[in-house]
């Protein structure tokens, strides 16, 4: 039998890589005016070409959470996004979000209730407890498990997860 | 020993290096001029690769080579050069050694180059020709040939004892039932990754995802015929592993290949679809024959166990040893039998072996308490066994009642209706069930090193690995409990080959094993320090012995007369500035092998069964653990969650599929392959029982990874059945089951 690779290249596309295209992204408030492939997604423009490795790649398609990072203060997975698709957002990541060296009260949080154990899904973890919150959508424990079943942690931290969440909602309702 | 550090809720020390991004992981050290590498699978599961076409490939800008077997270097290429730490018995599979195809997703040709996407790209382009074998990977359809391997990397299956075919045939209550779980994968999070670095001089500075850097150094300087002082491994975080980690898998391999052919650092990372390309829990057949009197005393106990291995490799596990930790019974036959197949070797995966007999053996059981018409306790407590009869040795300790005992108390045990279907609210039956289970409170040899600075400051090192356990933190706490230290002033290193030897991390017993070894060494900074201390002028501790003293917030004083004492800071002043330095090896003390060794658990489980629609929630969970002295409650208490979160995964939804047409893992990614997600984890409560233990190891303490998955699945199993009056005897318990 012969095997054809799973994407097929047609006799028309040309073998190199696709022309570079320029964008401006606000990455942890800092402008950045980058050149960049196409078929670059956000998470391996952030991990392989700025070494902001703090998002991590768990799964390439959208199945795990581990690289949710916050564009324009929603949550999303930058494995699913190409970053030319994000020219001109705010994009924060792990990295963006302690301040002065002082951890953000969600990083705190997850330290205090030991809410990770290997900590490789723990950034994804974080940056989706905040895009939670910013959409206001959770009001039940019940809401907040189901709003974080995006984010999957195999060592299973899931109910110390949710202790920060609930404390991250109530913090922001004080407000 | 007293409790400054050692039984406090300590937050993980590495724990802002976890929240800020900070810490790497092994495909995440980003080096100069890297070099990128995507592998190539076999799309068939048996046959020879025919042609390989890489022109397309290489035709590509910036793709700099594609590696297959018939460009590969002509290294060490002996069977025995790629037997790793952990390799089971038979001839391990070697990466492009030749064009054989031995099981799919086979690894078959590396692309390397300038980019990831590049390198993925070009692996798109490679075009493979095969002459396919028949393959066969139809575990059930061969149950018939299984066979006794030559050698077993587990234990061999413990000689039966009493009469157990006559007293099972005697007994006027019988029980004889099949249970089978299917192959699950690890699926740690953090895809395998290995990045090589290639220093001026040809030597390799290895980033690698292993539970244990020594393994890989061995495996690289053996596979490529490279001297130990040419390679080091660094793996500081690993993002979990739960035995996937325990082997170096292909990616290490082919990235250290591409590294040297190329004279350039290489990076390699499957992708999770290549997690399922090598090792898993193996899919397992059990036969249980039980046999009581009708008042339940367990009579006579049969256990036939077939897995699955590969053709090349003998893997087992030792699935058949728990009902004699467990279970008091005097005639009792035991066999575990392998299955070969054309698929990968199987792999440690969680409790291997512990997960799946528990399983077995504790649905069993329930079943004959139900038939008895006994509470699953009480049954439990009139076949309690005191002694562990597979090697005839009494326990270390075994505070099992206790976890009965509290466990059922927190749980609201007594409020149960034993009838299945008794208990609902509204459409939802409501089950619950329990179970108890076992696992290996182990030690092995370690070294630690340990260096106390003029300043005061201890930095200790143990080429061990932090998998998520706690390593870091555990280990820091002994170091600072040993010498009177605040956790800030102590420094605990790990992962890198250069440090002081330590055995993979697996198996539970990281804190016995290089806990020991820290403390020891720490142990002999003391003797040091407080002999410099006596030296100090005018000091009170001069006609004092090391027993009349206490260390205790840097100092070191006077039991009796706390207020008279030398600073260990002033201690030090006294060694002409050098600091103190001792490394140590231990290993497990003289007599500790007469005892048997265990942790144990209690697992008290509720589930909800909508009666129309067949779904199930496990809506409550207490987990009562005996696990020796508990170093750190907050890290320990995780560990428990993790292994709660495990078990009702296996219980309920892991589940790799097998095409046998196609001889290939159907579900290969974290879509289909489920895994427990936030929503499926309800309330979940841990207890850990007081339990004293001067024999496992100095420190009291036993290991505490496994132990909170093995009684998860059948207690899970066991509530189920209470719930809906039917028995599932295949993992996963799906709602189709049910209905």
């Amino acid at each position: 039998m012969k095997n054809k690779p799973e994407h097929e290249n047609t006799e028309t596309a040309s073998l190199s890589s696709p022309p570079k295209e320029t964008v401006t992204l606000h990455i942890n408030g800092e402008a950045k005016q980058l050149e960049v492939e196409p078929w670059t997604s956000l998470l391996d423009l952030l991990r392989d070409h700025l070494n902001l490795t703090g998002t991590k790649k768990g799964c390439d398609h959208g199945q795990c959470g581990a690289c949710t990072v916050l564009v324009d203060g929603k949550r999303i997975n930058s494995c699913l996004t190409l970053a030319v698709m994000k020219d001109g957002t705010k994009i924060t990541t792990i990295e963006g979000l302690a301040k002065d060296g002082e951890l953000h009260p969600v990083q705190q949080a997850f330290i205090d209730h030991d809410a990770f154990q290997c900590g490789y899904c723990t950034p994804g973890q974080i940056c989706s407890t905040i895009g939670l919150i910013n959409e206001g959508k959770a009001k039940t424990l019940d809401d907040i498990r189901d709003l974080m079943s995006g984010n999957v942690c195999r060592c299973g931290a899931y109910t110390n997860i949710v202790k920060v969440v609930q404390e991250a909602l109530e913090r922001s309702q004080q407000r | 020993m007293k409790t400054n550090e050692i039984g406090k809720p300590t937050n993980r020390v590495d724990g802002r290096h976890k929240v800020t991004g900070e810490a790497k992981y092994a495909g995440e050290f980003n080096v100069p001029n890297l070099a990128y590498g995507f592998a190539v699978n076999s799309a068939i599961a048996k046959g020879k690769i025919k042609k390989i076409d890489t022109s397309k490939a290489l035709q590509v800008e910036g793709v700099l080579e594609v590696f297959t077997h018939e460009n590969r270097p002509g290294y060490v290429w002996f069977d025995k050069n790629y037997k790793d730490m952990d390799a089971p018995p038979g001839s391990p599979f070697r990466p492009l050694y030749d064009n054989e195809v031995k099981f799919s997703m086979q690894p078959i040709a590396l692309a390397v180059a300038e980019t990831f996407e590049l390198a993925r790209y070009a692996a798109s382009l490679v075009e493979v020709e095969y002459e396919t074998s028949p393959h066969d990977t139809d575990f059930e359809a061969n149950i018939e040939r299984a066979y006794v391997p030559e050698e077993y990397n587990s234990g061999e299956p413990p000689k039966p004892w009493g009469q157990p075919d006559e007293a099972l045939a005697n007994a006027p209550v019988q029980i004889e039932e099949e249970y089978t779980h299917s192959s699950q994968h690890h699926n740690p999070m953090e895809m395998h990754a290995s990045t090589v670095v290639y220093e001026a001089d040809g030597k390799l500075t290895v980033y690698d995802k292993i539970q244990g850097v020594m393994n890989t150094h061995q495996y690289i300087t053996h596979a490529f015929g490279m001297q130990p002082e040419e390679v080091q491994v660094i793996s500081p975080f690993v993002g979990g592993a739960f035995g996937s980690g325990l082997r170096p898998q292909y990616q290490l391999f082919l990235a250290v290949l591409a590294a040297r052919e190329l004279k350039r650092s290489v990076r390699v990372t499957l992708t999770r679809q290549q997690m399922f390309s090598f090792g898993h829990r193996p899919k397992t057949m059990q036969r249980f024959a039980l046999g009581a009197s009708k008042e339940g005393k367990l009579e006579a106990l049969q256990q036939d166990v077939f897995a699955e291995t590969s053709r090349f490799e003998d893997y087992s596990e030792d699935v058949v040893i728990w009902a004699g930790v467990l279970y008091k019974c005097e005639n009792v036959k035991l066999s575990h039998k392998l299955v070969d197949l054309d698929v990968y070797t199987p792999l440690d995966m969680r409790a291997p072996g512990g997960t799946t007999g528990t399983f077995a053996l504790e649905c069993s059981m329930d079943e004959l308490a139900h038939k008895l018409g006994m509470d699953p306790i009480e049954f439990r407590l009139k076949n309690y066994s005191e002694k562990d009869q597979n090697e005839d040795k009494p326990f270390s300790s075994k505070e099992l009642r206790e976890c009965y005992r509290q466990g059922a108390e927190k749980f609201g045990w007594k409020k149960r209706n034993p009838a299945p279907r008794s208990m609902r609210e509204g459409h939802n039956l409501i089950g619950w069930g329990m179970a108890h289970g076992a696992w290996e409170a182990n030690q092995a040899q370690a070294s630690a090193k340990a260096v106390l600075t003029s300043d005061g400051k201890l930095t200790v090192s143990s080429a061990t690995a932090d998998i998520g356990t706690g390593t870091y933190t555990v280990m820091t706490q002994i170091a600072a409990e040993t010498l009177g230290l605040q956790l800030d002033d102590v420094t605990f290193k790990l992962g890198d080959s250069s440090l002081p030897d330590a055995p993979l991390e697996g198996g539970s017993k990281t804190v016995s094993t290089v806990g020991t070894a820290v403390k020891s060494a720490c142990d002999k900074v003391r003797e040091r320090l407080f002999e410099l201390a006596q030296q100090v002028e005018g000091s009170p501790l001069a006609e004092a012995s090391l027993e009349d003293v206490v260390f205790e917030g840097g100092q070191i004083s006077l039991r009796k007369e706390p207020s008279k004492g030398v600073s260990i800071t002033a201690a030090m002043s006294h060694n002409q500035g050098k600091a103190i330095e001792e490394e140590v090896s231990s290993k497990p003390a003289d007599g500790q092998s007469d005892y048997a060794r265990y942790a144990h658990s209690a697992t008290f489980v509720e589930v909800k069964v909508d009666e129309d629609l067949g779904t199930i929630r496990v809506t409550r969970v207490v987990s009562a653990i005996a696990g020796g002295r508990i170093i750190n409650p907050k890290t320990a208490k995780s560990q428990i969650l993790g292994g709660v979160v495990w078990g009702i995964g296996v219980a309920m939804e892991e589940d790799t599929v097998m095409d046998n047409n196609l001889g290939r893992f159907m579900n290969h990614d974290l879509d289909k392959y489920h895994i427990p997600v936030n929503a499926d984890v309800h309330e979940v409560e841990v207890i850990f029982v007081e339990e004293k233990d001067e024999i496992v190891n100095p420190l009291g303490a036993k290991g505490l990874g496994e132990i909170g998955i093995v009684s998860v699945a059948p207690a899970i199993a066991n509530a189920v059945f209470h719930a809906t009056g039917k028995r599932v005897r295949e993992l996963p318990i799906t709602l189709d089951k049910l209905l």
